[in-house]
């Protein structure tokens, strides 16, 4: 009897996990077809490149928001962090007028260390990760709106710095796919971090951390320093989502940002991975980061009002964990 | 030739607590070494320190008669130190492979895994133990048994020679202990020293060379298995002679019965339990961690479903599906995590008296009548001389002693006919035991029917009328209120033979 359960136990589980994404997608698709049937400006080639497109800053972040999340841990800051690297590529570039890559570079070195100093203040100095990066979150903010003046940084000495999220160098190669390279970097990245997240030590840590930390560290594992490095990581492609964000833009608008944490960790959420750490894919978060675009930029084609849109996404995000909540009993 | 292990004078204190005074202790390779003691005397702790999980306040440690500074458990397992917690520390969202290897992942210079190799390795450890286990397997998914298997697995892939196991067979059938022993037999034969803790004497005489002895943090004595009877064993795990008063057992004759329990179970935790408590009467359950006793609690008290089995409270048959409807049957539990589970810490006084309560101290638009509230509360702060400045004074302020008296306060102020103590007076110090003992004899002379849980002998002795004893989830005897220690720990280890033919 008892040997009987335990081996039928692994198997619903693995049915059930694989249902978790399974889920998402369905509802993504259903959602696509949808808005397809009610609106023929919904199917065009053009807007599915907009939903794309719109997808990209909110998709980075929710990357890593990802990361973290899996650790256990949560980033409150990303978003303004996010900001603060868009403000460093503009000081590089257009008050300092270095070459573009560099720009790029010190907005994402700044991001891995935002990253690096809330990893820092979470293991050295015991702050719970919610509290420590809400500090991160309004520090950040401040810094962007001190170091600007309150006033946006443009990108105008700097030609061919908006082709980072604009221009499409798939298009140029394959006509027939004109994705924006913001989009291209979001895919890159997302496949970056989910093969550091399944194959790499980093990774490897990133989940043990989340599953029982405390077992981790009684292995012999620095528990401490793989944090640091794992919200530094997270905070490296935050500082990805900035520069993508001032290409898009073409400035650095010091007051953006905040809101953009919440809106990320409900991808994050959409996408099945456990607020309790320890599980937790960037394929699903994807998909979670897909459904929410496709849902504003679907309702915004009906005409429905900007109000409910807002209204549309709450209900979508405790729909999404009710969901998950039936499946799991 | 040296010991592969020596413990010289090893001293340790946490806040508030001598947990090891200068234990010596040492370990040979190729033997099994049963470490025993009651609950509390020290016998984690010491082992803790030797795979570095704790630093020694003083004493010394040699590994092949070389003295080591053990700083942390990587130190441990460098000179081939592991240790199998008693809590299995794995990580259940990971592999069994991943498990095994977590922290010295073979991987290239840019730090990418070579999972083929994890996989390979795990299952040639497996191999070697002749245990069937799917390195890819998610630990989630396996039995407390398998889990096991993977620890040790564990702790061989770090060509550990002594290898600490620290009850491993709490949580395993008869046909999965005899599994582990044929490992445990072959890694002696291959020169690994194995300590190895455990409560339960059959497998001690079964399986270990030496026995080392602790009570109260100190060590007793070390002995060979093999002509030392159980009980010689027992009396010196027990030891310390019983000054302490019995209790007056009062006539109970005509008292009628509070609580009736018949073949309560659920699952393996607690197994056809049968017992009375009448009003008056005071009914200690003892037994050893892991018996069953919380659980039996918890069923009672409807925290916790039953498979099977059935409950009657003053003669009437009751269901109980919930705490509260426990508490509408008069029945009050009084949980061993008081500051978890039993009080809001950052409330006051008055606030955690009156919380189960709170219908009786508010109008129909929920307004509390804090005056009516305050009255009650300072009739209890008297009664129960609980030492507090006022009934404002914030909960976590008080001492042990005086929080478990609010938490006593508020199930009187419900009205309870029948109070469940589990350890009623884990932390509290020996003055503030005293107090607590007497409050609940005097609960027990007003016709409140008692069970009080407790894994300090002493405690059951002084208190009970009559003593419940447990081992893995049955009842294995009820004793009267003069029984001896030792009859009762023979109960407390009496392990079911007939399990491990059913299994």
């Amino acid at each position: 009897m008892s040997s009987a359960n335990t081996a039928e136990k692994p198997k619903s589980k693995d049915f059930s996990g694989a249902g978790q994404k399974l889920l998402a997608f369905a509802s993504l698709i259903a959602l696509i077809v949808a808005f397809s049937l009610l609106s023929e400006n919904f199917r065009t080639v053009t807007n599915m490149m907009n939903i794309l497109q719109a997808t990209s800053v909110i998709g980075l972040l929710a990357v890593s928001a990802t990361i973290v999340i899996i650790t256990g841990g949560i980033d409150l800051s990303v978003g303004t962090a996010m900001t603060f690297t868009a403000v460093t590529a503009g000081m590089l570039l257009t008050w300092l007028h270095l070459p573009i890559p560099v720009g790029v570079i010190g907005a994402i070195l700044m991001g891995a260390l935002t990253g690096l100093v809330s990893g820092a203040f979470i293991t050295k100095m015991r702050i719970p990760p919610f509290i420590a990066t809400l500090g991160m979150m309004l520090v950040l903010k401040g810094l962007s709106l001190i170091l600007t003046g309150t006033k946006p940084i443009y990108f105008n000495d700097s030609p061919g710095f908006t082709d980072i999220a604009q221009g499409s160098i798939l298009g140029a190669l394959l006509p027939a796919f004109p994705v924006p390279n913001g989009v291209l970097i979001l895919f890159v990245v997302a496949a970056g971090a989910a093969y550091i997240l399944n194959r790499t030590v980093l990774g490897r840590y990133t989940y043990a951390l989340g599953s029982n930390e405390e077992a981790a560290r009684l292995s012999g594992v620095n528990v401490d320093a793989w944090k640091m490095a794992i919200y530094a990581l997270a905070g490296a492609v935050t500082g990805i989502a900035g520069v993508v964000l001032a290409a898009r833009l073409n400035s650095a608008q010091p007051a953006l940002g905040q809101g953009y944490e919440l809106e990320a960790i409900a991808a994050v959420v959409i996408g099945g991975t456990s607020l309790a750490g320890g599980r937790g894919t960037i394929l699903g978060t994807l998909i979670g980061a897909l459904i929410m675009s496709v849902m504003t930029n679907g309702l915004r084609i009906l005409s429905v009002a900007p109000e409910w849109q807002i209204v549309a996404t709450g209900a979508i995000i405790i729909g999404a964990v009710y969901a998950d909540s039936l499946r799991k009993k | 030739m040296p010991d592969l292990i020596e413990m010289r004078g090893i001293d340790k204190s946490f806040p508030g607590v001598r947990a090891l005074r200068q234990v010596d202790f040492n370990l040979r390779a190729g033997e099994v070494h049963a470490l025993m003691g009651e609950n509390g005397a020290g016998k984690s702790t010491l082992m803790k320190i030797l795979s570095g999980v704790y630093q020694p306040d003083s004493g010394q440690i040699m590994v092949d008669g070389k003295a080591q500074a053990i700083g942390g458990p990587r130190a441990a397992q460098a000179l081939g130190i592991a240790i199998i917690h008693q809590e299995l520390m794995l990580m259940r969202d990971l592999t069994v492979a991943q498990n095994i290897f977590i922290g010295r992942e073979r991987r290239n210079m840019f730090g990418v895994l070579d999972e083929a190799w994890l996989n390979a390795s795990a299952a040639a450890i497996f191999a070697q133990m002749k245990v069937n286990i799917d390195p890819r397997a998610t630990v989630g998914d396996l039995s407390v048994a398998q889990a096991q298997m993977v620890e040790i697995a564990k702790a061989l892939s770090y060509k550990s020679r002594a290898l600490i196991m620290d009850e491993p067979t709490a949580a395993l059938n008869a046909k999965e202990v005899a599994e582990l022993f044929a490992i445990v037999a072959r890694l002696r034969s291959e020169g690994v020293g194995i300590v190895y803790i455990s409560h339960r004497m059959d497998e001690i005489r079964q399986i270990s060379d030496r026995v080392t002895v602790m009570r109260d943090g100190a060590l007793v004595g070390t002995v060979a298995a093999a002509d030392t009877p159980i009980s010689q064993i027992i009396s010196m795990m027990v030891g310390r002679e019983i000054t302490d008063a019995r209790p007056i057992v009062p006539n109970l004759a005509g008292s009628p019965k509070a609580l009736e329990v018949r073949n309560l179970s659920r699952g393996r935790a607690v197994r056809e339990v049968s017992f009375d408590v009448q009003r008056g009467e005071i009914l200690g359950f003892a037994g050893l961690m892991g018996a069953g006793r919380t659980e039996l609690a918890r069923l009672i008290f409807g925290a916790d479903r039953p498979d099977s089995g059935s409950i009657s409270v003053a003669g009437k048959p009751a269901t109980i599906a919930s705490p509260a409807d426990a508490v509408r049957l008069g029945i009050g539990y009084l949980s061993e995590d008081r500051k978890h589970l039993g009080l809001a810490l950052g409330m006051d006084v008055r606030a955690n008296i009156g919380m189960t309560a709170m219908a009786r101290f508010s109008d129909r638009f929920g307004r509390i009548d804090e005056a009516a509230l305050g009255r009650v509360a300072h009739d209890y702060i008297a009664q129960l001389a609980i030492r507090t400045p006022s009934d404002g004074q914030e909960v976590r302020l008080l001492s042990g002693g005086n929080q478990q008296k609010v938490v006593i306060a508020k199930w009187l102020l419900r009205d309870c006919d029948i109070l469940i103590f589990d350890e009623p007076t884990r932390g509290i110090d020996v003055g503030a035991k005293a107090e607590i003992y007497t409050l609940i004899q005097g609960l027990a002379a007003q016709g409140k029917a008692i069970i009080v849980i407790s894994s300090e002998l002493p405690e059951v002795l002084r208190l009970s009328h009559r003593i419940a004893v447990m081992c893995e989830g049955r009842l294995t005897g009820i004793l009267p209120a003069e029984a001896a220690q030792e009859q009762i720990m023979a109960l407390a280890t009496q392990r079911d033979t007939t399990a491990g033919a059913a299994a």
